[in-house]
């Protein structure tokens, strides 16, 4: 006689596939999963909580520590909050650098991804191929901030020092040679028959469920919404710059993948036309106090980080320290959606689902 | 993008969220808590995506009964911010399909975002281990 049962699988926290230490646990018929069980919190470090107790300055390298692939875009973010809390004015060459630099690690960002990406089908070059351009925008990085992958350069009222000697005609050569590369990871990998075989028709999402969840970036993007907080909030410099919104209609990993792959050529344009029109002046905001004081009041501020909408939501009650600081972490948000995504797939595709939600669990458990 | 904050009673919450949903306010961007010395404040973050609006939602909580009306049934992606409160603030949301702690361990005690929630209790030292 042949029995016929369901199974439970544990997956994780530590599993060379899941990007980082996540769990979920299962439930199986066969190779397909019918539910799943996602736990979280096994990064958790208290960071909201850390931040109640340390000034506006002594809480900026914290957020480098949360995404920490995207540590500028956290700085960005972070910043920018509390700048609106304080009403601080920034220079506009200030502006420009900083919009240079987020998009330079949107780029860092999304090479990993698409790197790890190939990792999973089992593609084992193009991983290294990211990671080649990778470092070339990390050397920008330490020639400009010191840091390699956390910078703290982004301070309140513009940049902790001026951009070195040489450094945009050596950003504006890392362009030039950049755009054939990515050329190469698409032949490589994202029109790969192999890879397209592979992830076309899985973690198929659909437009009002990535709506209703708050999925962000390139994974709501991917099912036909145009949302990108830069070209629907504009923020610093983006209004002034020309750069496509990339969005698919499908829904699925391979459209999530190719979103990013293009992201990273309009990046590259925005960067282009920033180092072309470089303004002039101070990056840093004259007389400005030692300590930010906000007034009593409370102040959202988001921005469009690689992975959706990054926003901080602090309470200021006059005094040295934020009374209270919430991060809205997209990772955190898109990662929610993973019980829906596998329901129904095979239980080989799981990890490719995970990891086409680009999570950083230093974000998503802050 | 507009901002607006409204700030509505915890009896008129569930019916001020249904009627943004149907005005179009399709995206849940957030649902956090504060830790008033002798309140709570709910604050919802709400998108519209088609007239580019943002509305904050805030709502006073006492401290005596923390519960609040789940916005599960409205937006999905309002589960896992509802978890994170509970685990970090203690306020329970009515009808959650399943209110357990998001971060921590079930076994912790205490909510660490309340401002009285002392650190020093739960921090382990070497010779705990020992």
């Amino acid at each position: 006689m042949v029995e016929k049962q369901e199974f439970m699988i544990n997956m994780g926290p530590q599993h060379p596939s899941t990007h980082g230490v996540f769990r979920i646990v299962l439930e199986l018929d066969g190779e397909t999963v019918i539910g799943a069980k996602p736990e979280i919190g096994y990064l958790h470090r208290g960071v909201e909580k850390i931040s109640e107790n340390r000034t506006y300055e002594q809480v900026l390298p914290l957020t480098d520590r949360l995404d920490y692939v995207n540590a500028m875009g956290n700085n960005l973010a972070y910043v920018m909050a509390v700048e609106k809390l304080a009403g601080i004015q920034v220079s506009e060459r200030a502006q420009a650098i900083r919009t240079i630099l987020a998009e330079l690690n949107r780029i860092a960002s999304h090479l990993i991804s698409i790197g790890t990406q190939g990792l999973e089908v089992g593609a084992y070059t193009v991983f290294l191929y990211c990671f080649r351009e990778r470092e070339i925008i990390l050397d920008l990085f330490e020639r400009a901030t010191g840091g390699r992958l956390t910078y703290t350069y982004f301070r309140f009222g513009g940049l902790f020092q001026d951009l070195p000697e040489g450094w945009v005609e050596e950003a504006r050569d890392f362009c030039k040679e950049f755009l054939p590369h990515v050329d190469e990871y698409e032949d490589l990998l994202i029109q790969n028959p192999i890879y397209k075989l592979r992830t076309k028709g899985i973690g198929i999402l659909n437009k009002n469920i990535a709506l209703n969840y708050g999925a962000s970036g390139p994974v709501l993007r991917s099912t036909g919404v145009s949302w990108d907080l830069r070209k629907d909030s504009p923020y610093l410099m983006y209004d002034q710059v020309e750069f496509d919104v990339v969005y698919t209609k499908n829904g699925d990993v391979w459209d999530r993948a190719w979103i990013r792959l293009e992201e990273m050529r309009q990046s590259t344009r925005i960067i282009k036309q920033l180092l072309d029109n470089l303004p002039e002046g101070e990056v840093q905001a004259e007389e400005l106090c030692r300590y930010v004081v906000p007034e009593e009041r409370s102040s959202y501020f988001a921005v469009e980080s690689p992975r959706g909408e990054l926003g901080f939501f602090l309470v200021s009650d006059g005094s040295l320290k934020p009374y209270r600081m919430k991060i809205r972490s997209p990772a955190f948000v898109n990662l929610s959606l993973v019980e829906t995504l596998v329901k129904g797939e095979k239980v080989a595709d799981v990890p490719l689902i995970i990891g086409s939600l680009d999570p950083v669990f230093g974000e998503v458990d802050r | 993008m507009n901002e607006r904050a409204i700030c509505v009673r915890i009896e008129d919450l569930k019916l001020t969220l249904e009627h943004l949903h149907s005005e179009g306010y399709n995206y849940f961007s957030f649902v956090t808590a504060v830790d008033y010395p002798d309140h709570f404040l709910l604050v919802y973050g709400l998108v519209n995506t088609g007239k580019h609006e943002i509305t904050f939602i805030e709502t006073p909580l006492s401290k005596d009964k923390p519960v609040a009306p789940s916005s599960t049934g409205i937006w999905k992606g309002a589960d896992w911010h509802e978890r994170e409160v509970y685990d970090l603030f203690g306020i329970t949301f009515e009808g959650h399909p399943d209110m357990r702690r998001m971060f921590l361990p079930e076994e912790f005690e205490g909510h660490p975002l309340r401002k009285d929630f002392q650190s020093d209790e739960v921090e382990k030292k070497p010779e705990d281990f020992y």
